[in-house]
């Protein structure tokens, strides 16, 4: 009985320790990432490998798929199989491109983490400030990162001095719908017209 | 006296329109939501952003550019002074909204700066240690009213703008803003109508040069540019208006929890 006892002990003890081991703390993952993400930035090579190497980075770290889906809005919850397929497939190649290329503009940004605010077991807010340069005041930025996965925690916003870029995307693609008549197939073109040019 | 029938008559014919667009049994004048902005003259609104871009263009993108490159200690006394003039309007917003201690401190902040700051080209209040400066305007005092900010607008060579801050923008010419009144709307020794107009085409450039980078990058990355700005305005003026930048207070979380992964 004693010996039952024990072992049940170990066991919890065990499966709370391993559970804690592979917990990553959304302040610690963002800070990595800007880690990363500012190493490759001070790196002596040219913008288009900046690019590539930018585009890994936020493949491992951002959840482009819902980011995807939140910013369809309401449109998401017509599609098709196919059509989703085609959405997210069209997406993930716009969100890394225009991701990267806007992040490839800042040469050595200095980005602290200050704090962070959970919201629930969903999603926690880390907050961070990019430090100023000659060119521009210190900018506020808050990182909504989805932790339902504990273990894989993933961007799903930036919020820039209190803009958010998800709800500006969200707001841009219901305007070109609302300007096509709903009509899918025309955000699937511009989204493929971004992508090659 | 054109001036101020041209103020009563754009005054009225947004109000009209605003009220009209809205006519659907949602009278969103008296709403506070921004999701609930309609675009109601978005063909008028898409060739007014038209043809501010082309302004930009030829006018605001060379002068900011130039603008950028002056040295960091004269660009920070522009942008102080400019800040310093604004403490003329938001004031008296302190006292609508019932901020009396914080029109204390900004009519205290104002008095400093001017006189030891010299003109505001230096923020002597900020280094004395009084909280951070943030200005409020007769829009956002209508807002904390309860009245919501109807149709969205794209004003000429101004910009974004909302029916409510339109028609509040308007007070600044009937006694609202002092730096009006003495320059303008009063003859004085001192000043005259041309340090009131070159203050706000500062005001433009240096916003501008400002958010330089910023605005070229959204430009290239947009797929839709007018419906970014317009989007980004309108989550400024929240923010703005419930003076919090805190996510859980300006953002709507609802959309986000209907996505599981």
């Amino acid at each position: 009985m004693h010996i039952k006892k024990y072992l049940f002990i170990i066991f919890i003890f065990f499966f709370v320790l391993i559970n804690k081991a592979f917990t990553i703390e959304p302040e610690i993952f963002v800070q990595s990432t800007v880690n990363r993400a500012s190493s490759i930035l001070t790196k002596d090579i040219d913008k288009s490998k900046k690019i590539e190497e930018l585009k890994l980075i936020a493949e491992e770290t951002v959840d482009i798929k819902g980011i995807g889906l939140y910013t369809l809005g309401a449109a998401r919850k017509t599609l098709s199989e196919e059509q989703k397929i085609t959405y997210n497939k069209l997406f993930k190649n716009y969100f890394l491109k225009s991701f990267s290329s806007r992040l490839a503009e800042y040469t050595n940004p200095e980005i602290n983490v200050n704090g962070k605010e959970i919201l629930n077991n969903n999603y926690t807010i880390v907050n961070s400030t990019l430090k100023a340069t000659k060119d521009r005041p210190e900018i506020k930025i808050d990182w909504r990162i989805y932790t339902k996965k504990p273990d894989d925690p993933r961007i799903r916003d930036l919020i820039i001095e209190g803009l958010s870029l998800a709800r500006t995307q969200k707001e841009e693609f219901s305007s070109i719908l609302t300007s096509n008549n709903g009509d899918i197939n025309s955000l699937f073109k511009v989204l493929e017209d971004f992508s090659q040019n | 006296m054109i001036k101020k029938l041209l103020i009563i008559i754009i005054t009225t014919i947004t109000l009209t329109f605003s009220a009209s667009a809205s006519s659907d049994g949602e009278l969103l004048l008296k709403k506070n939501d921004p999701k609930e902005v309609k675009d109601c003259f978005e063909k008028i609104n898409r060739a007014t952003f038209g043809f501010n871009q082309v302004l930009d263009g030829v006018i605001f993108k060379p002068v900011a550019s130039v603008y950028k490159k002056l040295p960091s200690p004269v660009k920070s006394g522009v942008s102080n002074s400019l800040d310093n003039l604004s403490n003329l309007v938001t004031i008296p917003n302190n006292i609508l909204q019932g901020e009396l201690s914080m029109a204390g401190v900004n009519t205290g902040r104002f008095l400093i700066n001017s006189t030891v700051g010299v003109l505001g080209i230096f923020d002597v209040a900020q280094h004395l240690g009084m909280i951070e400066y943030v200005k409020e305007d007769y829009g956002q005092s209508l807002a904390k009213a309860g009245f919501g900010p109807g149709c969205y607008i794209v004003l000429p060579v101004l910009g974004p703008s909302t029916a409510r801050d339109t028609v509040a923008s308007t007070v600044n010419f009937f006694g609202g803003d002092a730096w009006y009144n003495v320059t303008v709307r009063n003859e004085t020794q001192h000043f005259s109508d041309i340090d009131y107009y070159s203050s706000k085409v500062t005001g433009g450039v240096d916003f501008r040069a400002k958010n330089y980078d910023s605005i070229e990058n959204l430009e290239k990355n947009s797929l839709d540019f007018y419906a970014s700005v317009k989007s980004l305005y309108l989550q400024d003026r929240q923010q703005k208006i419930l003076n919090s930048n805190t996510v859980i207070n300006t953002q709507d979380d609802s959309d986000w929890e209907e996505i599981q992964n």
